[in-house]
C-alpha cells in the first residue's frame, strides 16, 4: 500500500514527507488546495461543518486533527481512520456553532461587544469587495503573515483552486524563505490559506466549490501554520515519526 | 454638636464624601438631616426604580452630580426584553424642575431619548459632564443638542452605547466658544465624523486629557490631532487599517512620541499588525491598554507590543493572545492589577487558545492582580487552587468557562474545590462570577467564606435549593445576586425573605421558581417589587410542574420605596 500522501497547504513539506512524493515537489512552495494533487480525493461537501481541506486519503488535514483529543490523532494518515475522524469531526465541529446559538445570552458578552466585533470584520471587507460586485472583476486583498505588504488579486481571472494556488505561489514566493525552499530557522513549516466570507467569518479555503468560494470570498490571508492552531507541530511530529 | 452653627456642621460633613457616611449622619437628628441634605453634592441611585426621581430632587435640591442605574446587569446579555424600562426621562425632567445647579449626570443601562438630551442641554446652565454607559434610545441629534447648548461642557463620555447615527453634524455643533473640553469619548458612534471639525475642536481644547475616537477616524487625522495634544493622558485610536502607507505610520509614530503623558491606550479598530511598531514609543509609559477590539492582531503582534509595557496595570485582550502570550504578560507586567481576556469569534472545535495554564502563569507573574474577567474553554481545580494562593488580593473574580457545566478538564470533577479556594484565600473578594460544573458544595464554600462578597453571578450551577440558601445565609454583605439556569425554586426564594431588604436586587431566570412562590414573597415583603417577566413566546414552553403551577421564566426582585412602577410593559407583572 502506498504510504499516505502528505500534502501541505504551502508545500514547504518537512523533508521526510518529501520522500513520499517527488523530491522536487517537496521543496516547492505550494498551496495544497483541493484538486491540486490527488485525483482520488473525495471532495468535501459544502456542509460547512467539515474542516477538512485536503485529500481524504491520508493527507495531513490541518484543523481536522484537532477535533478528536490530540493523542488519538497521531496516525491521521491512515485511510480507514480518516473516515472515522471525519465523522468525529463532523460531530464535534457542528454542534459548536449550533450550541452557541441555542443558549440565549451565553456566553455572557455584552451585546455591544458582540455587535461591534461582527461589524468590525464586515466593515473592512465590505469596502473591499462590495463596490466591485457585478463588474467584470473581483479584487480581493491577499495578506501573508510576515510579509511587509499586501497584494490584490482579481478572483475572476481564476477558474479553480489550482489556478489560484499557482498565482499565489508566484506572488509570495519572495517572502517565504531566502533559499526558495525550506527555512532552517523556522520550526513550523507550513502556511494555511484562509479567506474571509460575506458574514465576516474566517474560513479555510477549499471546502466549497470554486464558484461558491469566489462568490463569498472578501479577502484572503495566508496564515502562519503555527498560528493556525497547532497545525505545524503536528506536521513536524509526524515527519519525525515517519523518520 | 447641636450647639454648633449649621455652617460648621456642614463643613464637618464636607469631609464625608461617601454616600454611606452621609446617609448615616442624616439619621442622627432632624437638624443634621437638614444640614446634610442641603449640602449633599453627589447622589448615587443604584436602581432607578428604588426611589422616585421627584423624591430625590426634593431631598437634595443642591445636588451637583447625579448617577443613576437602570436595567439589571443581565440586560447586557439580552436577557431583559426590550421595552422593559429604565427610562432616563423622568430623572432628567425631575432634575430640570428641582435642581438646576446640576453639573454632572451619569447613567448606566438606561433608555435615554433625544428629547431628554435636549431638555438636559437646555435646563442646566452649569452642566459640565455627561457620562452614558450601555445606554440606548438616542441618536447623534441628541448629542448635537448637548454640544450646542452646554457652554461649559468638560466631559462627554459615551461608553458602549447603542446610538442611532444620523450623520456627522453633531460634532460640528460645538460652538467656537467651547474651549473647555477635557474628555471626549465617541468611540461607540458608528458613522463618519467630520475630520476637519474634529481637528478644529481639538485645537481649541487646551484642557483635553482624554480622547477616544471612533472607527471612522483615519490614521492621518489621528496624527494631526496628536500633534495638538501633547498632554493627552488617555487615547482611543481611530482605525489602524492595513492600507500600509509608510508615511502615515511614520507620522503617527512621531506624533505619539510627543505624548509624554499618555498612560492609557485603546481603540485599535481594524488594527493592522503593521501599526504595532508605531505604538512602541509609548508602551513603556502605559498603565492601561485595551486591545479587545482588535481581532486582526495575532498573538505574536500582541506579545511584541506587550513585552514593552512594563508599567501596565490594566490589560484587556482577546483570547487570541493565547497562553504563550499570557506568559509574556506575566513576565513583563509586574504591576498588573486588572486583566480581561475576551473570547474572539475564531472558535474552532477542540482548540483553546487560552486555558487554565495561561491564568496560572499570570498568577505567578502578577501577584498584585485584583480584578479578573477570563473567558476560556477549560479550567481545573488544581489551577484555581494555585491561582488563589498566588493572588490573594482578588476583589473581582469572574471566570467564564464557555461550555456550560463543563467539569475539571483533568479530573472530570466539579469545580467546587477550585472556587472554594478562591473564596477562602481572597478575603477581600467583592465580586464573583462562577461557571463550569458546580454542585451545591461550591455555594457552601461561598456562604462560609465570602464574607465581603457584594455581587454574585451564577449560571448553570448547583443541584438544589440548598445551594442558593447557603449563599443567602452566609454572604452578609451581598447586594446583588443574579442567577440563570440553575435548579433553585420557591424554597430557596423564600428561605430568607428579610435579606432582600438588605440587597439591591435579585435576578433569577430559567430557574424553578413558580408564580405561587413569587406571590408569597410579594405578600410577605411589601417593600419589594417582585417583577415576573414573561415573554409572550415563552408561555407555550412553560412547564406545568412544581405543584402544577407554571414556572416563572424571569424574576427580578428589588427593594424600593417607590412602590410598583407605572411604566411597566405588558409582559411584566408586578406582584
Amino acid at each position: 500500500m502506498s504510504p499516505p500522501l502528505e500534502l501541505d497547504y504551502i508545500g514547504l513539506s518537512p523533508p521526510a514527507a518529501a520522500a513520499a512524493v517527488d523530491d522536487l515537489k517537496g521543496t516547492e512552495l505550494r498551496l495544497g488546495l483541493p484538486g491540486s494533487e490527488s485525483p482520488d480525493r473525495r471532495v468535501a461537501t459544502a456542509a460547512g461543518a467539515t474542516l477538512e481541506l485536503l485529500p481524504a486519503k491520508g493527507a495531513k488535514r490541518g484543523f481536522s486533527d484537532e477535533a478528536p483529543p490530540p493523542p488519538s490523532a497521531a496516525a491521521a494518515g491512515k485511510g480507514k481512520k480518516v473516515a472515522d475522524e471525519e465523522e468525529d469531526k463532523k460531530v464535534t465541529a457542528t454542534p459548536q456553532p449550533a450550541a452557541k446559538a441555542q443558549v440565549v445570552g451565553w456566553p455572557p458578552i455584552r451585546s455591544y461587544r458582540k455587535n461591534t466585533m461582527a461589524t468590525n470584520q464586515l466593515k473592512s471587507s465590505k469596502e473591499d469587495a462590495e463596490a466591485k460586485q457585478g463588474q467584470g472583476f473581483l479584487y480581493v486583498k491577499v495578506s501573508m503573515d510576515g510579509a511587509p505588504y499586501l497584494r490584490k488579486i482579481d478572483l475572476k481571472t481564476y477558474k479553480n483552486y489550482k489556478d489560484l494556488s499557482t498565482a499565489l505561489e508566484k506572488m509570495f514566493i519572495g517572502f517565504t524563505t531566502g533559499k526558495g525552499g525550506l527555512s532552517e530557522s523556522r520550526t513550523d513549516g507550513e502556511y494555511v490559506l484562509t479567506f474571509e466570507d460575506k458574514d465576516g467569518d474566517w474560513m479555510l479555503v477549499g471546502d466549497v466549490p470554486w464558484e461558491m468560494f469566489a462568490d463569498s470570498c472578501r479577502r484572503l490571508r495566508i496564515m502562519k501554520g503555527s498560528d493556525a492552531i497547532g497545525l505545524a507541530p503536528r506536521a513536524v511530529e509526524k515527519s519525525k515519526n515517519r523518520n | 454638636m447641636t450647639y454648633f452653627p449649621e455652617e460648621v456642621v456642614e463643613h464637618i460633613f464636607s469631609f464625608l464624601p461617601a454616600q454611606r457616611d452621609r446617609n448615616a449622619v442624616s439619621l442622627v437628628c432632624k437638624v443634621w438631616y437638614e444640614v446634610e441634605r442641603l449640602s449633599r453634592r453627589d447622589v448615587f441611585v443604584g436602581n432607578c426604580y428604588a426611589v422616585r426621581p421627584e423624591r430625590v430632587v426634593l431631598r437634595f435640591p443642591n445636588v451637583r452630580a447625579l448617577s443613576v442605574k437602570g436595567k439589571p446587569h443581565f440586560a447586557d446579555f439580552n436577557l431583559v426584553p426590550p421595552d422593559w424600562g429604565g427610562y432616563a426621562g423622568p430623572w432628567i425632567e425631575a432634575a430640570a424642575r428641582g435642581c438646576v445647579g446640576l453639573e454632572e449626570l451619569r447613567m448606566k443601562r438606561m433608555v435615554v431619548s433625544d428629547e431628554s438630551l435636549e431638555l438636559l442641554a437646555k435646563s442646566f446652565p452649569r452642566f459640565r459632564a455627561l457620562i452614558l454607559v450601555s445606554c440606548e434610545g438616542f441618536s447623534t441629534d441628541g448629542l448635537a443638542a448637548i454640544a450646542s447648548h452646554c457652554k461649559l461642557l468638560r466631559e462627554l463620555d459615551l461608553q458602549e452605547n447603542e446610538v442611532d447615527d444620523r450623520g456627522p453634524r453633531w460634532l460640528s455643533c460645538f460652538p467656537d466658544s467651547c474651549t473647555s473640553l477635557a474628555s471626549l469619548n465617541f468611540a461607540c458612534i458608528k458613522g463618519e465624523v467630520n475630520a476637519g471639525a474634529l481637528e478644529r475642536l481639538v485645537a481649541r481644547s487646551p484642557n483635553l486629557r482624554s480622547l477616544r475616537l471612533n472607527r471612522s477616524v483615519s490614521v492621518d487625522t489621528l496624527s494631526k490631532i496628536l500633534m495638538r495634544t501633547p498632554n493627552l493622558e488617555d487615547l482611543g485610536t481611530g482605525n489602524l487599517t492595513e492600507d500600509f502607507q509608510t508615511e502615515s505610520y511614520q507620522r503617527l509614530t512621531v506624533a505619539l512620541e510627543k505624548c509624554k503623558m499618555l498612560k492609557s491606550l485603546s481603540g485599535f479598530w481594524d488594527a493592522s499588525p503593521l501599526c504595532v511598531p508605531c505604538i512602541y514609543p509609548v508602551c513603556a509609559q502605559l498603565t492601561g491598554l485595551n486591545l479587545s477590539y482588535a481581532p486582526t492582531l495575532e498573538s505574536s503582534d500582541l506579545t511584541k507590543m506587550i513585552s514593552h509595557c512594563v508599567k501596565l496595570q490594566r490589560l484587556w485582550v482577546l483570547d487570541c493572545i493565547a497562553d504563550k502570550g499570557l506568559q509574556v504578560v506575566a513576565s513583563t507586567c509586574k504591576d498588573l492589577q486588572e486583566l480581561r481576556v475576551f473570547p474572539s469569534e475564531f472558535y474552532i472545535a477542540g482548540y483553546s487558545p487560552v486555558t487554565e495554564e495561561g491564568l496560572v502563569a499570570i498568577s505567578v507573574g502578577c501577584p498584585k492582580l485584583s480584578s479578573l474577567l477570563y473567558f476560556c474553554h477549560q479550567m481545573t481545580n488544581a489551577a484555581l487552587i494555585t491561582i488563589a494562593k498566588n493572588c490573594p488580593n482578588f476583589t473581582r473574580f469572574r471566570l467564564c468557562i464557555l461550555e456550560p457545566g463543563k467539569p475539571d478538564a483533568m479530573t472530570n470533577q466539579p469545580l467546587d474545590e477550585g472556587f472554594g479556594a478562591i473564596v477562602r484565600e481572597c478575603e477581600g473578594l467583592r465580586r464573583l462570577s462562577i461557571s463550569g460544573l458546580l454542585t451545591d458544595k461550591v455555594f457552601m464554600h461561598i456562604g462560609r467564606h465570602a464574607k465581603q462578597l457584594e455581587m454574585l453571578s451564577i449560571a448553570f450551577a448547583g443541584d438544589s435549593d440548598a445551594g442558593m440558601m447557603h449563599v443567602m445565609e452566609g454572604c452578609k454583605n451581598l447586594r446583588k445576586l443574579e442567577i440563570r439556569d440553575s435548579p433553585f425554586g420557591d424554597a430557596a426564594l423564600l428561605g430568607n425573605v428579610a435579606k432582600y431588604e438588605t440587597m439591591r436586587s435579585l435576578w433569577m431566570s430559567s430557574c424553578t421558581v413558580t408564580e405561587k412562590g413569587c406571590q408569597v414573597l410579594a405578600s410577605k415583603m411589601p417593600m419589594l417589587n417582585v417583577e415576573v417577566i414573561n415573554e409572550v413566546d415563552e408561555s407555550s414552553e412553560m412547564d406545568e410542574s412544581h405543584g402544577g403551577l407554571p414556572k416563572v421564566h424571569k424574576l427580578y426582585v428589588y427593594r424600593t420605596i417607590a412602590g410598583a412602577r407605572d411604566d411597566a410593559p405588558d409582559f411584566v407583572k408586578i406582584l
